[in-house]
Parts: structure tokens; C-alpha cells; sequence
């Protein structure tokens, strides 16, 4: 007994020592390696060179800067865009729903390359919005290998991460709280202010990081369909190590790219933890009334399947 | 039970030997075979042909340098890839014995790839090639009718970028091929590791980036066939082979090379086993092979790259003898210059200002 309990945990332990922490050591290791001519086209040892150029050159430093900012405009039009989606799709008739969340996944159905170079076609000098901009009399404009086609790219492949999320949360939703908001005179957009988003919130952070982080390392989207003063810092990563085969500064720019990746959810799941959709789970009715009852009489529901539909 | 394993996992490792198969794994150039030849090889010898592809040298280095790459053929140029292959040790010497067609090749030509392999034990010239413009002329006309078409300052010259900018300008994605062609336009000495002339080069080039639209390297063979680059700075092959599918397609665009007249970097492209090549028997007779003047010629026909192979002539299509991009004469050849590998701090200073440039910073 004790002994198959151990088994069925090693199974993930050696999971995750295999493929988590040994390629971080190794990435760390080799970031401390010397650049040299052979195979592979480093010498292990202690050197602080290739950190001290990652962290003192400015190249990196602005492409780290860049890609945050990118992340965080694309995961704002992702969420723009995205909670409308996920509240309707919530809203909706029982029978409908399963058929639209499926449209909202279906993209995954095929290749993610197919998807991307779907979009040059429909980007470019001589494409479909091109072709219809120019019959309205707009354009044509160049909009391929712009910021503009980047983050076209980069929300419409990301979408899906934030939908599901928050339709999960939006869907779990006792309705009888926004009945008891409008009963109360709340106007529609003061329940959803005040009830819906709160309640939404572990929804909107867990989109939001599943958007913001692989955006922030995207290479494949800004190399696509980006401009070349794009340099984000997974093309920096990429010119590092095949441009200029020099393995350790690539590795260096991976663990500072690494570092800053696990400050940043840290950070988003601290607020969460202090905001107001994560408090009601534990003390159900018992904070302040004087919240106006936003979170506070929270999940009578919850533990119950959504009893007023019926 | 543990038997039964034993068994099972030794049959399985025992299949691929039992099959006998033959296979030769091959990495070259994207669009730089003649598919016909390889049918032929496998028809004649047996070996089935693993064929893969790659379209900037960094990719190919980034595989080799990363040890067991598993491929029998690679197709690296001869400065600065091959002869940076060679002092990483990962590439073999070629036993000449066994490639009786070895004597096809050019001596003349060969000999000048010595400077990269002494004694040519580690490669035989598969094609060359020279670097220059990809030009749309119709649409160059239209823009910059006074721009001149014969040299570097179509793309270098701020004034001519300029105007070309609408109809896009394209850059191939390669620090290692951009970089010596600038510095021999400015006169300098391609090879340059002077921070002086980089820093010349940095500023040319800068001069013309908010003009250019992408950077890519095997993209600009589909943007100028399809007309959505006008001027591209990339390999002769890959423009002469554009203009072809320009002119298959019938869409009116017609697409020209410009071998500059300031003189062009040559490059060599080598037939090369890796050292720890899985195949080597395979290897070599595939060079054999390749080294045919029908062969040759055949691949030639199709790529549209010389070869350095004179009995390959006879079977070359005329057009393509006649047209002076592929087959340059005595006088432009007298111009081209090879450059040769830089230390490793030069290079770096070259990449790190590769990615200023294209960053536009």
C-alpha cells in the first residue's frame, strides 16, 4: 500500500526533475559556460561575463521592455475582447452553449502555423482586407510586417487562453446574486460593476497569465508577421543563439527572461489573494455588510448546482 | 515476465537492422537540388534519400555545433561556415580514393577554396554563387526612373532606398553574408575587424533601415516572384530561380539580378560529410554521384547556380550559359572577392550590430 503510494507520486517527482529543473540547471550552467569554436560551442565554467552583458547592454534590456509591453497590450485586447465573449457564451441558452464554446475552441483544431500564415495571406499588399479597404476607399495599406499585424497575431492565437478561463469562472456564477443585485435597484451596468466582475476575478487573473507569459517569450507570431524593428526578446534569444552561436549569452538572456517570468504571475496571484473575488469562499457571509453586498454573501450557491434556471 | 521483455524490446531494437534499409540523410539549401537527381541516386544505388532543408547558414551551424546531428551531406559555404566546421572538427575528411569523380571538378575553382580548406581534404564545390540585388525593374522605374540598376547604391544610397520604400525592400536575415559586401562597398577590406569600419557600415546601413521591410532569407525568392518585394539583397541562385517562377506564373511581374558592378562576394557551397556522419559510406558515394557531369548539369538546369563542373557544360541548358548572372564572365569574376572568417570578439561586435540594425536602434 505504502509502497504503490510512493510509485503513483514519483511518477510526477520524476517528471518534474527530468523536464522542469534539469533543463533549468542546465540552461543555468551553460549561461555561466565561455563561448569557444567545437561541439557543443561552449566550455563550462564560472563566468559572470555573459549575465553582466545580458544585464548592462541596453539591447536586452529594451527587448525585455518591449515584449512586457506587447504582453500587456495584447493580453488587455485579449481580455477586452474576451470577457464579452465568455459572458455570452455564460449567458446563453443552456443548448447553445457547448455549440459556442466549441466555435471558441475550434481554431485549435488545426495547425498553429496554418493559422498564422492564413493571416499573411490576409494581410498582405494584395490580400482580402486590403482588397476591401480599398474598394470603402481607405487603402490599401501596408499592414503585413507592422506592430499592428503582430498583435492581430498574437490576440487571435492567445483568444482561446482567456476565454476558457473565464467562461469557467463566468459559468460557475450564481444567478441568483445578480437577481437579488437588480431586485435590490441596482441599474445593469452596477450589478456587473459590482457583482459580476468582482465575482469573475480568479477568471480574468488565470486568462491574464496564461496570455501575458508565453506572449512575453513569443517568437513564431512577431518573426511572422511582425516588422523587424520588432526585437522582441525571444527573437533576441533566437539571434543570440543561431545568429551568433554564442550559447551562453543566449542562456543568460533565458534565465533573466526566466526570472522575470516568475515575478510577474507571483505578483499577479499576491493581488488576487488580496482581491476581492478570493475572499468569499472561506468566511461566506460573515465580512461587512457595508460592502453593499458585492462579494460578501458570496456562494450560498456554489456548493449547489445553479438552482434558478430551470 | 522480465524475459518476455527482454525479448520484446530486443525485436524491436533488432527491426531497423533486419530491414536492411539503406538511408542517406541529407541538410542542404532550401530550392538547391534537382529532385530528379536524388530519384536517380536511390534508383541506382538503393539509398533511400532523407532530404532536409535550411535557409541561412546560422541554422545550419546551430544543428552541427550542437553535436549528432544525424545528417551525412551538409552544404555549407565555404567562408565562413565550412571553414569554421572544419576547425570545430566537425566535419571528415573525404577519402578521395572512393570518389573517382573528384577529378571533374574545376581546378582553378577549387584552388580558390583552399584558403578555407588546405589541401581541399574536407569538401568538393557543390554550386556557387555571388551575393547581390534581386530587382522588380518595372516597378524600380516607376518610383526612382534615375536610380542607377548596375551596383550597391540602388539599396545603399539613402536617396534611392527612399523612393523604393513603397514597393518594399528586403534584406537577407545573415549578418555573415550582409556585412563583407558593405564593407567592400565602402572599400574596405571585407574581412575587416577594425571597430572603425564596422562602425562605417553600421552607419550605411542604418542610413537606409526605415526603408526596409522585412528581413528574410529564403522569403525572397516567393516576395519577388510574387512582386511584393522590389529590390532584395540576396543570393544570385535564389533571384534567377524567383525570376523563373515569376515567369511560370504569367502575372506580368519580371524580375532581374544585378551582379554589382563594385564586384561581389563569391560563395562556395560545399559537399561535406559530418564527423560523426551515421552513413559515411553513403556520403561518399552520394558525392560520387552528385560530382557526374550529367548530374551536375542536370542540377545546374534546375537551380539555375553554376556548378564547378566544366564537362557538366555540354548538357547545360544555352540560356543559362549565355545569361552572365549565372555564369559570369572572365572580367566580373575578376572582381569577386571570398571573405574569410573573423575572430570570435569581431564577430560578435558584428551580430551585436546585426541586431541594432534590425531592431532600428
Amino acid at each position: 500500500m505504502r509502497f504503490g503510494r510512493t510509485l503513483v507520486l514519483a511518477v510526477p517527482w520524476v517528471w518534474l526533475v527530468l523536464f522542469v529543473m534539469a533543463p533549468i540547471v542546465i540552461v543555468g550552467a551553460i549561461a555561466l559556460a565561455r563561448p569557444t569554436e567545437g561541439i557543443p560551442p561552449y566550455l563550462l565554467g564560472f563566468s559572470p561575463d555573459n549575465l553582466t552583458l545580458v544585464l548592462t547592454d541596453p539591447l536586452y534590456r529594451d527587448a525585455l521592455l518591449l515584449s512586457l509591453w506587447v504582453a500587456g497590450i495584447s493580453t488587455t485586447a485579449c481580455l477586452l475582447i474576451g470577457y464579452p465573449m465568455a459572458l455570452a457564451i455564460a449567458r446563453s441558452p443552456e443548448t447553445w452553449r457547448d455549440t459556442l464554446l466549441l466555435a471558441a475552441m475550434l481554431p485549435f483544431w488545426t495547425g498553429f502555423l496554418m493559422r498564422i500564415n492564413a493571416w499573411i495571406g490576409l494581410l498582405a499588399d494584395d490580400g482580402w482586407i486590403n482588397a476591401a479597404l480599398t474598394w470603402i476607399g481607405v487603402g490599401p495599406l501596408t499592414l503585413l510586417y507592422s506592430n499592428t499585424a503582430m498583435y492581430v497575431g498574437i490576440t487571435y492565437t492567445y483568444l482561446p487562453f482567456m476565454v476558457l478561463p473565464l467562461y469557467a469562472q463566468l459559468s460557475r456564477l450564481d444567478p441568483t446574486l445578480l437577481e437579488a443585485a437588480s431586485d435590490l435597484g441596482a441599474l445593469p451596468w452596477r450589478v456587473f460593476l459590482r457583482v459580476t466582475l468582482p465575482l469573475s476575478m480568479p477568471g480574468i487573473a488565470a486568462g491574464c497569465a496564461l496570455v501575458f507569459i508565453p506572449t512575453v517569450g513569443e517568437y513564431i507570431i512577431p518573426e511572422l508577421l511582425g516588422g523587424p524593428g520588432a526585437a522582441l526578446i525571444g527573437r533576441v534569444l533566437w539571434g543570440e543563439f543561431f545568429s551568433n552561436r554564442d550559447w551562453p549569452t543566449a542562456a543568460a538572456v533565458a534565465v533573466c527572461l526566466l526570472v522575470v517570468l516568475l515575478v510577474v504571475p507571483a505578483a499577479i496571484s499576491w493581488l488576487v489573494a488580496r482581491g476581492p473575488g478570493a475572499r468569499a469562499p472561506d468566511t461566506g457571509g460573515a465580512r461587512a455588510p457595508d460592502t453593499d453586498g458585492a462579494g460578501a454573501p458570496a456562494n450560498p450557491g456554489r456548493a449547489s448546482p445553479a438552482p434558478g434556471r430551470e | 515476465m522480465r524475459r518476455l521483455f527482454l525479448l520484446a524490446v530486443l525485436a524491436v531494437l533488432a527491426l531497423p537492422a533486419g530491414a536492411q534499409e539503406r538511408v542517406l540523410n541529407v541538410f542542404n539549401w532550401t530550392d538547391y537540388t534537382d529532385p530528379a537527381a536524388l530519384e536517380a541516386f536511390t534508383a541506382e544505388t538503393g539509398i533511400k534519400v532523407r532530404y532536409d532543408v535550411y535557409d541561412s547558414l546560422e541554422t545550419l551551424e546551430a544543428r552541427m555545433l550542437t553535436g549528432r546531428s544525424g545528417y551525412d551531406i551538409i552544404v555549407p559555404t565555404s567562408e565562413p561556415t565550412f571553414s569554421r566546421l572544419i576547425r570545430a572538427k566537425a566535419l571528415q575528411e573525404i577519402d578521395r580514393a572512393r570518389v573517382p569523380n573528384w577529378k571533374n571538378l574545376d581546378p582553378a575553382m577549387m584552388r580558390q577554396v583552399e584558403s578555407s580548406d588546405p589541401g581541399n581534404r574536407f569538401g568538393a564545390i557543390y554550386l556557387w554563387g555571388t551575393v547581390g540585388l534581386g530587382i522588380l525593374p518595372a516597378k524600380i522605374k516607376a518610383l526612382a526612373p534615375d536610380a542607377p540598376t548596375d551596383g550597391w547604391e540602388l539599396l545603399l544610397k539613402p536617396e534611392n532606398a527612399r523612393r523604393l520604400k513603397p514597393c518594399g525592400i528586403t534584406i537577407m536575415d545573415s549578418a555573415i553574408d550582409v556585412i563583407p559586401s558593405v564593407l567592400h562597398y565602402l572599400g574596405k577590406r571585407p574581412d575587416s575587424t577594425e571597430a572603425a569600419d564596422l562602425a562605417a557600415v553600421e552607419k550605411t546601413l542604418m542610413a537606409i533601415r526605415p526603408y526596409i521591410r522585412t528581413f528574410a532569407s529564403s522569403g525572397a525568392v516567393e516576395a519577388l516572384a510574387a512582386g511584393t518585394t522590389c529590390l532584395a539583397m540576396t543570393y544570385s541562385g535564389d533571384v534567377i530561380q524567383a525570376s523563373a517562377r515569376a515567369a511560370e506564373a504569367k502575372r506580368g511581374v519580371v524580375v532581374r539580378y544585378i551582379t554589382p558592378k563594385q564586384g561581389a562576394q563569391v560563395a562556395f557551397d560545399m559537399l561535406a560529410i559530418p564527423a560523426d556522419a551515421p552513413n559515411k559510406d553513403a556520403a561518399l558515394a552520394f558525392i560520387d554521384f552528385m560530382l557526374r557531369p550529367a548530374v551536375m548539369a542536370g542540377i545546374t538546369n534546375v537551380t539555375r547556380y553554376p556548378n564547378a563542373v566544366p564537362a557538366s557544360r555540354a548538357t547545360i541548358r544555352p540560356e543559362l550559359l549565355a545569361d552572365t548572372n549565372v555564369f559570369p564572365t572572365e572580367a566580373q569574376m575578376a572582381g569577386f572577392f571570398t571573405p574569410s572568417a573573423v575572430p570570435q570578439a569581431a564577430e560578435r561586435a558584428r551580430t551585436r550590430m546585426w541586431a541594432r540594425f534590425k531592431a532600428g536602434r
